[in-house]
């Protein structure tokens, strides 16, 4: 049986299935961080006291790590550019870049969290430090999770723009959806755990 | 204006580097303002506002959501206001606490 509305929009909706589909479950993940941001929040208010970000963490890394996910959402969104404008072998390289920069922001974050442990700063030293590392491990899952899918894309995945262009350009536009959003929460994320 | 022509795509992809530029700015200037150390509420309201600046330019211009159907603004708008209870929920707990 084929998947209906792959290709071209339904009639009621206006939109292809998996477009909606995608924004729905982006609904989902806006609560599973917003809860996390809200505990976030009243942990904050709550405590006697608080520290500041900027004195705990290391703000040069963050900031290059937000360039490194702001200009991967760039190279997304050119990956599916590039598809509208029927170039395929731009499209790899753009989606190439997206995959690699997504790796490095991975190293980063692994070079911040390694050097936490070597000072043996955990989860469990305080609940800043809880807060902090549950939420950048859950967005560094998301990261994980991106690279995945566009790893896919960008490989076997791909094959799909011999035999339906516009499914697999589709495709393309709702992974960058997915991957819009892991940056728009770095977005909030770097601000409020790093700078306040 | 929805991107399905080739001319149309060329338009947008100029777009999305003028927005790449706005981001770039604002982050210097969200870093910036930090090493500036204002008071609390300060600090939180100018960090705020930046990126909610900068998360409306990913969603609008990266996201398409400045063209988008009707269903996708009214399942956002009803996530929205999820949200604003969520986000309610710390405030909530802060005036029981000066009550």
């Amino acid at each position: 049986m084929e998947i209906p509305y792959t290709s071209s929009a339904r009639a009621d909706t206006g939109l292809y299935n998996a477009k909606l589909g995608v924004w729905l479950f982006l609904a989902s993940e806006v609560m599973l961080f917003g809860a996390l941001f809200s505990s976030y929040v009243l942990l904050r208010v709550g405590a006697a006291s608080w520290p500041h970000g900027y004195d705990l963490l290391n703000i040069p890394l963050a900031t290059v790590n937000t360039v490194v996910l702001i200009t991967s959402s760039v190279t997304m969104v050119m990956s599916w550019a590039s598809l509208m404008m029927k170039n395929f072998s731009r499209f790899r390289m753009y989606m190439g870049a997206t995959i690699l920069l997504a790796f490095v922001f991975l190293v980063i974050k692994y070079i911040e969290y390694t050097g936490k442990f070597s000072h043996d700063i955990f989860p469990s030293t305080n609940t800043f430090y809880a807060i902090y590392f549950t939420i950048t491990g859950l967005h560094g899952l998301h990261v994980i999770g991106g690279i995945i899918v566009n790893a896919y894309f960008w490989s076997r995945g791909s094959r799909m723009w011999k035999t339906d262009p516009q499914r697999f350009t589709n495709r393309i536009e709702i992974a960058g959806l997915y991957w819009h959003f892991v940056d728009l929460v770095w977005i909030f994320l770097f601000p409020v755990l790093y700078l306040l | 204006m929805e991107a399905t022509s080739i001319e149309a795509v060329k338009k947008s992809v100029r777009t999305y580097i003028l927005v790449f530029v706005a981001l770039m700015v604002l982050t210097v200037v969200t870093v910036a303002v930090s090493s500036l150390h204002l008071s609390v509420g300060a600090a939180i309201t100018v960090a705020l506002i930046i990126a909610t600046f900068k998360a409306t330019l990913v969603a609008g211009y990266f996201m398409h959501l400045l063209s988008e159907r009707k269903l996708i603004y009214s399942t956002l708008i009803l996530t929205g206001i999820f949200f604003l209870v969520l986000m309610f929920l710390p405030i909530s707990h802060m005036l029981d606490g000066l009550g």
